[in-house]
């Protein structure tokens, strides 16, 4: 099992004919034989990397019974295609475009207000069931099956993560980029309630950094809810200066959240174990778990 | 992205907001001969840097007459100013605002901002506004009225939030009514108008603004270049920016390179856990070419503080390897500063990353472990 995606998750690429499109999709087809079509306005009933492409997501959906999608086009377009697959009530969204405008990322969150459609991103790397299905620009070489549960909001750290828990033998369920962008989709919350869920997830990574209210909004939601499985945190930005702008664009000057220290804190007293380093994270699900 | 008090200002006054009359001045007598134009009783002479906390840190004069408002600019331009918001050694002061001073009867603070989770253009408003605003709104959490307005939020909504906060004239509202559309129009991130204060004349104005505005929405903002171009900022950074890598300076010795903001902040924190001081955080964004990382590399070779380089690159998906050590190796290139690089490289096209440096001979020492490479690193800035 995993969360969100698994073999049967049949994927569409909005964007699939450019530069980046091309090339990604090609991966994740090497990855995993998700994907059954894309979409391009004007380049309808060609074929792109011997996928069928769509003029509009409404007819690729119907065509191909896709669920999911992955949205990787340029920044001025990404809230309209996210907004079209949200219209054409697809499952999953995975925006992985970079700077996209925040009023336009206002108008997205507005349109899933009414929505069952769980988006993810943008500026994320994508979620990843080892194994199963990949959607996104993640590496897939140091990743492997298993029962750890990830979620973060940054790509490199979550690599850097993931490689040292494969290494030590600790495979994951699934991996979830959040994104690094201060107005995204799914959030900690929401990612922490799908791992409950999953029984194939036994332990939960949480990485977190600086800025943002993603944190302290978890440390509430799992000491209110008791949660049943171990959950490891990372937060980046111990020693980053306060007052000064670092890590992801992050945050709305408006809604600068907890220090570092205080979100440490607040997740600690939720019961979840700590990681100082990115090296730290194996030994202290070892410890949470005694070893999955 | 940070816009200037003065830009601010002549931005919402083409929405109908009243600000001050005003100008900037460059020299102090060009400060003094503002005031003709101005006419007032009084005047203030404010420094124009791009952060906050300038009240406080002595970057906001009073002056009764021309001759002392020549007198505060020649005292604040060409100096540095530093605020609670700025470096240690702080924002060059290259331009002062000179404007009416006004006597205040009231003083309310007024912002617009987006609500990350519902995606709703939020009003929030404080009947006790001023210097002392931000003070007051961390110690207690209810001193700030928060409105999610509708998406064609009309006029009534806004008087219904100003009343709520004592403000009850309908010329106030018009011009909130104008600073949202200012809000929308021009893809801000953060509009504050703080205070919005009512003069002892009876009418409200913006006596002081801070807008920031989306760099992302710059590419149907043409207008948004020529703003930033006014906007300095920290030398080193902007250049930085321009290369698709977010540099902020530190005070540190070990200069870091690393791809992506969490590896960045994480890897920060294990130099200062080990004993280290970074020179800087660095996020090579995915879109970085390896011109742009050898841009990023130049800034830190050219920095006398920087003692040891720490090349920290897991490659992944968008960021590889070998492009992050092309990078590298141009910058050492065209420098003739051989500092010590301290390489950790993992992840995608590692052995090729490893490899181009060796070849282009820069002065590298391949480590392994992360830990490892910190301590090394730290070692070295010590002994130096």
């Amino acid at each position: 099992m995993s969360i969100l995606i698994d073999s049967n998750t049949r994927v569409i690429v909005q964007g699939i004919t450019g530069r980046a499109g091309t090339f990604y999709t090609d991966q994740s087809m090497r990855y995993a034989a998700n994907y059954v079509g894309g979409v391009r306005p004007g380049r309808g009933d060609t074929m792109h990397l011997g996928l069928p492409i769509f003029h509009d997501v409404k007819s690729a959906k119907e065509a191909t019974g896709a669920t999911a999608s992955l949205v990787i086009v340029p920044a001025p377009n990404a809230a309209d295609a996210i907004i079209e697959a949200v219209e054409a009530e697809l499952e999953v969204i995975v925006c992985v475009t970079e700077r996209v405008p925040q009023h336009d990322m206002a108008r997205v969150k507005r349109s899933l207000q009414s929505s069952q459609t769980v988006l993810i991103g943008p500026n994320s790397q994508g979620i990843l069931t080892p194994g199963q299905c990949k959607i996104g620009v993640m590496p897939t070489k140091e990743e492997k099956p298993g029962h750890i549960g990830l979620v973060s909001r940054s790509a490199s750290l979550t690599s850097e993560i993931l490689a040292n828990c494969s290494a030590a033998g600790l495979g994951q369920s699934t991996t979830v980029g959040i994104g690094g962008d201060a107005i995204h989709g799914i959030g900690f919350v929401e990612c922490l309630e799908k791992f409950k869920e999953d029984a194939d997830t036994h332990c939960v990574v949480l990485i977190g950094e600086i800025g943002g209210q993603e944190e302290e909004r978890a440390a509430e939601y799992l000491a209110a809810n008791d949660y049943p499985k171990p959950v490891v945190a990372l937060i980046a930005g111990r020693h980053a200066p306060v007052g000064r702008r670092m890590g992801h664009a992050g945050t709305l000057p408006a809604f600068a959240g907890l220090s570092v220290d205080q979100k440490i804190d607040a997740l600690r007293k939720a019961d979840a174990r700590i990681a100082m380093t990115p090296q730290d994270v194996v030994g202290q699900v070892l410890a949470a778990t005694g070893g999955i | 992205m940070f816009l200037i008090e003065y830009l601010s200002k002549e931005l919402l006054a083409q929405y109908g907001v009243r600000c001050p009359t005003g100008h900037r001045a460059k020299t102090a007598s060009e400060a003094q001969a503002a005031c003709v134009k101005i006419k007032a009783k009084k005047y203030v002479v404010k420094a124009q840097i791009p952060a906050g906390g300038r009240g406080p840190a002595g970057g906001i004069k009073l002056a009764a007459t021309p001759s002392v408002v020549h007198d505060e600019a020649e005292a604040l331009l060409g100096r540095n100013l530093v605020t609670e918001q700025t470096e240690s050694d702080g924002e060059l002061v290259d331009a002062v605002y000179v404007e009416e001073a006004h006597d205040l009867a009231s003083e309310a603070y007024i912002a617009f901002a987006l609500d990350p989770y519902s995606g709703a253009t939020l009003l929030l408003t404080s009947g006790d506004g001023g210097t002392t605003f931000e003070g007051a709104s961390r110690s207690q959490s209810n001193a700030v009225h928060s409105k999610a307005l509708n998406q064609d939020a009309l006029e009534s909504e806004i008087a219904e939030a100003l009343s709520g906060i004592g403000i009850n004239d309908p010329d106030a509202t018009m011009q909130i009514f104008g600073a949202l559309e200012a809000f929308h129009r021009n893809d801000m991130l953060l509009l504050e108008i703080n205070p919005f204060a009512q003069t002892r004349e009876g009418g409200w104005m913006a006596i002081d603004a801070k807008v920031h505005l989306d760099p992302s929405a710059a590419f149907r903002h043409p207008e948004f270049e020529r703003l930033f171009d006014d906007y300095k900022g920290q030398h080193t950074e902007s250049e930085a920016q321009k290369s698709n890598i977010n540099l902020v300076a530190l005070d540190g010795s070990i200069g870091v390179v690393v791809n992506g903001a969490g590896l960045g902040l994480a890897t920060n924190d294990m130099i200062v856990d080990q004993g280290g001081q970074p020179a800087n955080f660095m996020d090579i964004r995915t879109t970085a070419t390896s011109f742009d990382i050898a841009r990023g590399v130049e800034l830190l070779l050219q920095d006398a503080n920087v003692k040891v380089l720490l090349l920290n690159v897991h490659g992944g998906g968008m960021t590889v390897c070998d492009t992050v050590a092309e990078g590298v190796a141009l910058a050492y290139s065209r420098s003739d500063n051989k500092l010590r690089c301290i390489a950790r490289l993992a992840g995608v096209n590692a052995d090729w990353g490893r490899q181009i440096l060796k070849d282009r001979k820069v002065p590298v020492e391949n480590v392994t472990d992360l830990d490892a490479a910190v301590g090394r690193a730290t070692e070295i800035a010590g002994a130096a």
